[in-house]
């Protein structure tokens, strides 16, 4: 990858970080309500993956949205604005934190039901295998979400029709507080790929070059016509699960643990190694600070919605109450 | 109510070893709503199951160790997750004794927290009570106060049955007494919560809370309404909303779900089919407009019946 495009993505994850720290104090103000599912710790799994993407390929994921939305290329004036509940939100200010959608930049949503978008994913790949092109479909979903039969349902149908969708699950090592070890009966998730005879591999998920790597790979190899692969990524996530999580779960050398193997410091280093001046990584970080209170500030000044959007989008066809 | 919640359960769990609870978050984290807090330090991970994600397994597994003489108690993290387990709590559950001719029992309880207002998105913040109520074979119960749910939980517990039990998530905080004494209430049984002559207001759960609050409101205006508290939605009992409309011979129902299709429209059928001749004043309903809930405050609170709305159609009925 060339030089300015791994500084573009080191730009993406500290803008990630910086409006998630954001969106953090915004809830505590009591201005976001609702769930709010940060991405802190796991930036460089949607950075990397999203990074090997043609813009044609499609990106799904669960409520833990906002950074494959910034990564897809929403706005963070629109990610923020939608956090708020504002009328410039990317759904209007309908759908919070956990439903950031742009279809005209592929992104397909980040979707509230633990699993239920797993099929959603094989039938966007159904629909472009029908149309004949060569579009990948990419689902983004948790450790916790192999668990439940929407998981299974999903990849078997992918394997049997041999559609064009990439697998990605992210292994944060918790389901909220339930370990992988708790609520799996195997803890390498990719095993279960095996199941399904898809093809799959288990990689560094702080490392956002290997994740890069991996994800291209197994983009071209979907698009070639082989069907459907599973990338698992071993990554963690720093904050709670939620806002309010009283983290009962694990113990805090853990996640300091994990911290001092910060994706973003990290990708620093490599950086560095690479003869990357260190003003330079500066000005990314302060740019993508400026960007995050430009969001911030954008959100707040924006309007809310009208009374009347209510009613509005019920149904896409004109319906009498 | 968090409390009486956890005090049914403690004490029906000290009281009979074969109800055990399972379901998501219900041990280590204490339960999304604190309700099992202690529980897993207390009764230890055999009585107080955590789960995969996994909706159809909490619920499925619940059935069969009911059939074979335990008596679980499941835990839907949020009635909006039932949906994911719908087979088995409408097609399962209610089907099997009778199906079987008898045969078989399903002694289990579902506990689900359900209700809007907390700006979680269309998907996370429904009311979907009359969809379960509408299947024979399954009791749902929905209480609106401490002591009812103290009571009826301890009661669905010691069901043979399949219960439904449907808690409201904004109402963990609500205050009220208990009794000290040990305790049930039965199931399919309704309750003036508040006696007045002038018209009936038929409600139960967040409705309750709700239609408290509008009837203070209008006592000031020297309206007295009679506030019956249905608490069962399956098996409904009407016996005590007939006697009431049958002397106010006014009714306005509030429920927190979709107006269409919904407890309201039970209710009122009811008292149109078995009280026809005491009508005076077209019955009303005051109820969720009919949209899936927004995430934006403002939006959603508009969305949501209000005690204002339920002050306006009783001046309406009475009329
Ligand atoms: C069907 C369903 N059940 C339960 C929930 C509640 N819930 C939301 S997130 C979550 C944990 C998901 O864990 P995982 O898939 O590992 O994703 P992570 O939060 O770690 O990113 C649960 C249980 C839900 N949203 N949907
Ligand atoms: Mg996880």
């Amino acid at each position: 990858m060339k030089k300015e495009e791994q500084l573009e993505l080191y730009y993406q994850m500290v803008l990630i970080r910086r409006s998630e720290e954001k969106a953090a104090e915004l809830y505590q103000q009591g201005k976001i309500g609702g769930f709010l599912h940060l991405y802190i710790g796991q930036e460089a799994v949607s950075t990397g993956l999203i990074a090997a993407r043609q813009p044609q390929d499609r990106v799904i994921t669960a409520y833990r949205d906002h950074g494959v939305a910034l990564n897809c290329g929403i706005p963070a004036n629109e990610v923020m604005a939608e956090l708020l509940g504002k009328a410039t939100g990317t759904s209007k200010g309908k759908g919070g934190s956990m439903h950031m959608a742009d279809p005209a930049r592929n992104m397909w949503g980040g979707h509230a039901i633990v699993g239920g978008h797993l099929p959603i994913a094989s039938g966007m790949a159904l629909g472009d295998q029908y149309a004949g092109n060569d579009n990948v479909t990419i689902c983004m979903f948790g450790d916790g979400a192999t668990n439940i039969g929407f998981f299974h349902e999903a990849l078997n149908l992918s394997k049997v029709w041999k559609l064009p969708v990439l697998w990605v699950c992210e292994n944060n090592q918790y389901g909220m507080g339930t370990s992988v070890e708790r609520a799996s009966a195997v803890s390498e998730i990719r095993q279960k790929a095996e199941g399904y005879q898809i093809p799959n591999e288990r990689v560094d998920g702080m490392d956002v070059m290997k994740v890069y790597e991996a994800s291209q790979k197994a983009i071209e190899w979907v698009r070639a016509g082989n069907g459907p692969y599973l990338l698992e990524f071993i990554t963690y996530r720093f904050m709670g699960h939620s806002m309010g999580d009283p983290e009962r779960y694990r113990d805090k050398q853990e996640v300091e643990r994990w911290k001092e193997g910060d994706p973003i410091g990290i990708f620093r280093k490599q950086l560095t190694a690479k003869k990357v001046a260190a003003k330079t990584l500066d000005e990314i970080e302060e740019r993508a600070m400026t960007d995050a209170l430009n969001a911030v500030e954008f959100a707040e000044a924006s309007p809310e919605p009208e009374l009347s959007e209510l009613f509005a989008d019920i149904y896409a066809e004109e319906v009498h109450k | 109510m968090r409390e009486a919640i956890s005090q049914a359960l403690m004490e029906e769990m000290d009281r009979d070893p074969a109800v055990f609870i399972l379901g998501e978050e219900v041990g280590v984290w204490g339960g999304t709503y604190a309700v099992t807090k202690g529980f897993y330090d207390k009764y230890g991970p055999e009585r107080v199951k955590d789960t995969p994600i996994a909706e159809n397994a909490i619920i499925g597994a619940a059935i069969g160790a009911a059939m074979v003489g335990q008596r679980p108690v499941a835990e839907l993290m949020t009635i909006n997750f039932a949906f994911a387990a719908m087979d088995y709590i409408v097609n399962q559950a209610p089907k099997l004794h009778y199906m079987f001719g008898g045969q078989f029992k399903v002694p289990m309880v579902i506990r689900a927290v359900g209700g809007g207002g907390r700006q979680l998105g269309a998907t996370h913040s429904q009311t979907p009570d009359a969809i379960f109520a509408h299947f024979p074979g399954l009791k749902v119960v929905s209480p609106g106060t401490p002591e009812d749910a103290k009571g009826l939980l301890k009661q669905a517990i010691r069901s043979d049955d399949p219960v439904l039990f449907i808690e409201h998530a904004t109402m963990y905080q609500v205050r009220g007494d208990v009794p000290d004494e040990e305790y049930t209430i039965p199931i399919g049984k309704s309750k003036i919560q508040r006696p007045g002559s002038d018209v009936t207001i038929v409600t139960y759960c967040k409705g309750l809370e709700l239609s408290m609050k509008a009837a203070d409101e209008l006592a000031g205006q020297g309206i007295q309404a009679e506030i019956i508290d249905l608490r069962t939605l399956r098996p409904l009992d009407m016996e005590p909303v007939l006697e009431s409309f049958k002397k106010t011979n006014r009714a306005v129902i509030v429920e927190e779900g979709w107006k269409s299709y919904g407890v309201g429209a039970e209710v009122a059928s009811r008292i149109y089919e078995e009280a026809f001749d005491y009508v005076d004043a077209p019955i009303l309903r005051v109820a969720q407009k009919e949209v899936p809930l927004p995430y934006n405050r403002t939006l959603e609170q508009s969305a949501l019946p209000q005690v204002p709305d339920i002050v306006a159609a009783v001046k309406e009925v009475l009329k």
